[in-house]
């Protein structure tokens, strides 16, 4: 059994209670940082623990809270980033729905950290059911005397707040998250400033992610010398992988970062292997915006060792031949799957969801939809399969937010990896009516009937 | 003040300044076009990515080049910074890239658009677009809307710089128009189609770098090149009063305000000014308006022409094309 930090207490029954989570050791984080520690040492905790973002980039928290600019006059707040919308991600819905305190811990130990009296969790819209679990538990934790004035008899106060989002992917990057929380309409905003120097109501502001927030909760009860040595190398700490697609065992689960990809896949305790007793074709490791990799890089990299579920490990051999470990949207996909489909269905869902701010993502999003629609449905021509990979290239890099950077990787990583795969498409189009064609005629690459 | 070097060139500018206003100190090919930045509204800028620019020495103090490309409009210049904008290939690789997004939805129905031949975009197409598009869908289109009784409003044609919204938030009072929906899907409106009425809402069209916004009173009155604009002004209450009278023989097509050499209007006019007036009696005029720009209207022969100046301009321009390699099909654009 891998170490859990997180979901230990996950099967007691009434854990999204307050009695219950305060029973199990619940709150203990904040009590010992309130009562016991100052907010820099808190800081410090966070800082040694080496815990990175959990929301996708992978950006250390504890730098991430040291640039907050703490001389500023006007109040800091801290955000809680509850806009999980990556396609193939579902984690924090998990960790909400099921520990509601934890994360409620979370942000008040955090928050003590930051200084903030002020905090918000800005949760999606599709997630109203996970907003009324929230705002009883914040209900309870008021009731506790865990939040409102004087907490735990310090001066330290805090109102936490959650706010409902309209639903909107966008709303997901830290700075259109803060203008939908002002009120305004989601759009990023252009960096400089960080949200750490002018964010919310244009003062000093922390945006985290749900899996960060709650994994402040152990780093704080263990101390954070402890807490980095679980992990490997600079991937300290556990991870919640939402794992999905063609396997035998869908779900959320706790992994201890350094865990084989292979072991994941494949063992009892996790994914238990690949539905339907088929082989693997390619995953998707880290929600839709990573690269999606073919099996035999994702399981060994480049150089043939081993590929760990970790930051470093995934993302080795760059975007050549490596991915990105992400917000931990784990999906697998077997052999029957078709990767143009797969790939349509991506582009589909940042065509939808750009914003529309800036031209590159604006248009190009929209432009690479049509043509892998066309692809997919056999009117495309052999061209467009380079058009894409310079589309793509033409929206990489060029954008005011990176959600043109993740509409561009699927779409460059798929051409790289997979291109007979469009190519079988342009060729065969009466072969690929049918949506499930893999499924009738596998698909075989030419390019060894050929030398073999 | 901040010494910093553009494509080469070293210029000095006060701390606080964009890189693209920078370069139009030094002025010249070594300028950013800009789509969507207006220098007399604040906040705009940074949407239409056509002002990349690369920087490849961040400060003095920290070398380190940017890993991006940067909107040169939004980003402003530190000491000892280094710019590339014409000089490098990845810039006007990009910004070809962002010139043909632009395009792609574009109706290019210039040879009916009121805007032909003042009109941002097929400036800038001119300069760094490709001869054929590689687009083969459908365009996305919109009802055409009367936004008030003075102004058009072609959704179609807009590439959402967001000029116009600015000029609701900044210049008139109770807003009532702004972006609707997401993505290619974005569209100017008002609220209900309301009627925009009130005094400065005129300079919507002035600011919309394309023929989205139209003035209803000159529509299909004339092609711009055929008028000739004069300087001209009035005294009025609510503005500076100064104007371009376009004019056709001694008739006032057009009134507009004044804009400087990178078509950005300075002093913003009311809309009496704009529609009320069209009658030379009205206006004091001073003269012939002179068109900095390298655009067709300021082609027209009733000023003072300075050949020397116009072969040069034709020179820069044989120049340049001839430098551009002729667009091929892409089978060379294979990563």
């Amino acid at each position: 059994m891998g170490k859990k930090l997180l979901l230990q207490n996950e099967h007691i029954p009434g854990i999204n209670t307050f009695d219950v989570y305060r029973k199990n050791g619940g709150y203990a984080s904040v009590e010992k940082a309130l009562k016991t520690m100052t907010p820099d040492e808190v800081t410090e905790e966070v800082k040694k623990s080496g815990l990175r973002g959990r929301g996708g980039a992978g950006f250390p928290a504890g730098m991430k809270w040291s640039f907050l600019d703490r001389k500023s006059e006007k109040p800091r707040y801290l955000v809680c980033n509850a806009d999980e919308s990556e396609p193939g991600t579902f984690k924090d819905r998990y960790l909400m729905e099921k520990i509601p305190h934890l994360l409620i811990e979370g942000m008040i130990t955090s928050s003590y950290a930051l200084g903030a009296n002020t905090s918000y969790i800005y949760v999606r819209g599709e997630y109203m059911y996970v907003i009324r679990i929230l705002e009883k538990a914040i209900e309870e934790a008021y009731a506790a005397g865990f939040l409102g004035n004087n907490i735990l008899g310090t001066n330290y106060s805090l109102n936490l707040y959650v706010q409902p989002g309209g639903g909107a992917y966008i709303c997901g990057e830290e700075t259109a998250l803060l203008e939908s929380l002002e009120g305004k309409r989601g759009n990023p905003r252009l960096k400089p400033p960080f949200p750490a120097i002018a964010g919310l109501y244009a003062s000093p502001t922390v945006v985290n992610n749900v899996e960060t927030i709650a994994a402040v909760v152990p780093i704080v009860n263990m101390t954070g010398d402890e807490y980095a040595k679980i992990g490997i190398g600079k991937s300290t700490g556990t991870k919640l992988i939402s794992a999905s697609g063609h396997i035998n065992k869908p779900g959320v689960y706790e992994i201890e970062l350094g865990l084989p990809v292979e072991e994941f896949i494949y063992s009892e305790e996790y994914c238990g292997g690949i539905w339907k007793g088929r082989k693997m074709k390619a995953v998707v490791a880290g929600g839709s915006s990573v690269p999606i990799l073919p099996t035999e890089l994702i399981l060994k990299n480049i150089k043939g060792e081993a590929r760990l579920m970790s930051y470093e490990s995934l993302s080795d051999g760059g975007f050549v031949s490596g991915t990105m470990l992400g917000s931990g949207g784990f999906i697998v996909l077997d052999e029957t799957a078709c990767i143009v489909h797969h790939l349509h269905t991506f582009a589909r869902f940042y065509h939808h969801e750009s914003c529309g701010q800036c031209s590159p993502c604006r248009e190009g999003t929209g432009w690479m939809e049509k043509v892998i629609h066309r692809i997919e449905h056999g009117h495309g021509h052999m061209s467009d399969i380079d058009l894409l990979v310079d589309v793509a290239k033409k929206i990489e890099g060029n954008t005011i937010c990176p959600l043109g950077d993740a509409a561009a990787w699927p779409v460059a990583s798929a051409i790289r990896h997979f291109r007979e795969e469009f190519e079988y498409h342009v060729k065969y189009p009466e072969k690929i009516k049918n949506p499930k064609h893999f499924e009738i005629e596998p698909f075989v690459s030419e390019k060894n009937l050929v030398t073999a | 003040m901040a010494k910093v070097t553009i494509d080469g060139i070293e210029v000095e500018v006060p701390d606080g300044t964009s890189i693209l206003n920078a370069a139009r100190q030094i002025g010249g090919d070594v300028v950013p076009p800009a789509m969507c930045y207006y220098s007399s509204l604040k906040e705009s800028g940074g949407k239409c990515r056509v002002c990349l620019v690369k920087v490849t020495q961040g400060s003095a103090k920290d070398p380190r080049p940017m890993p991006k490309l940067v909107a040169s409009c939004r980003t402003n210049v530190m000491d000892g910074m280094v710019v590339q904008n014409i000089t490098s290939p990845e810039v006007l690789e990009a910004r070809k890239g962002v010139v043909e997004f632009l395009l792609l939805n574009h109706p290019l129905d210039c040879p009916i658009c009121d805007q032909a031949g003042e009109c941002d975009l097929q400036n800038l197409a001119y300069e760094h677009g490709a001869a054929k598009t590689r687009y083969e869908e459908d365009r996305r289109t919109f009802e055409k809307i009367d936004i008030g009784d003075k102004i058009k409003l072609h959704m179609t044609r807009c590439i959402l710089c967001y000029r116009c919204t600015f000029v609701a938030d900044q210049l008139t009072d109770n807003r009532v128009h702004g972006v609707l929906n997401r993505g290619d899907h974005s569209e100017i409106s008002t609220h209900i189609e309301k009627a925009i009425d009130n005094d400065f809402s005129g300079n919507m069209i002035d600011v919309c770098p394309v023929g989205a916004l139209t003035d209803k009173t000159f529509r299909f009155k004339s092609r711009v090149w055929f008028t000739k604009p004069m300087d001209a002004h009035r005294d009025c209450p609510k503005c500076s009063g100064k104007v371009v009278l376009w004019m056709k023989g001694e008739e006032v097509l057009r009134v507009s305000a004044r804009k400087d050499q990178y078509n950005e209007v300075k002093e913003f006019i009311c809309n009496e000014c704009r529609y009320d007036h069209k009658d030379v009696k009205d206006w004091t005029v001073e003269g012939p308006r002179h068109i900095e720009r390298s655009s067709v209207i300021s082609q027209n022969h009733y000023e003072k022409i300075d050949l020397l100046k116009l072969k040069k301009e034709v020179e820069r321009q044989l120049e340049f094309q001839k430098g551009k390699p002729l667009p091929e099909h892409n089978h060379s654009l294979n990563a």
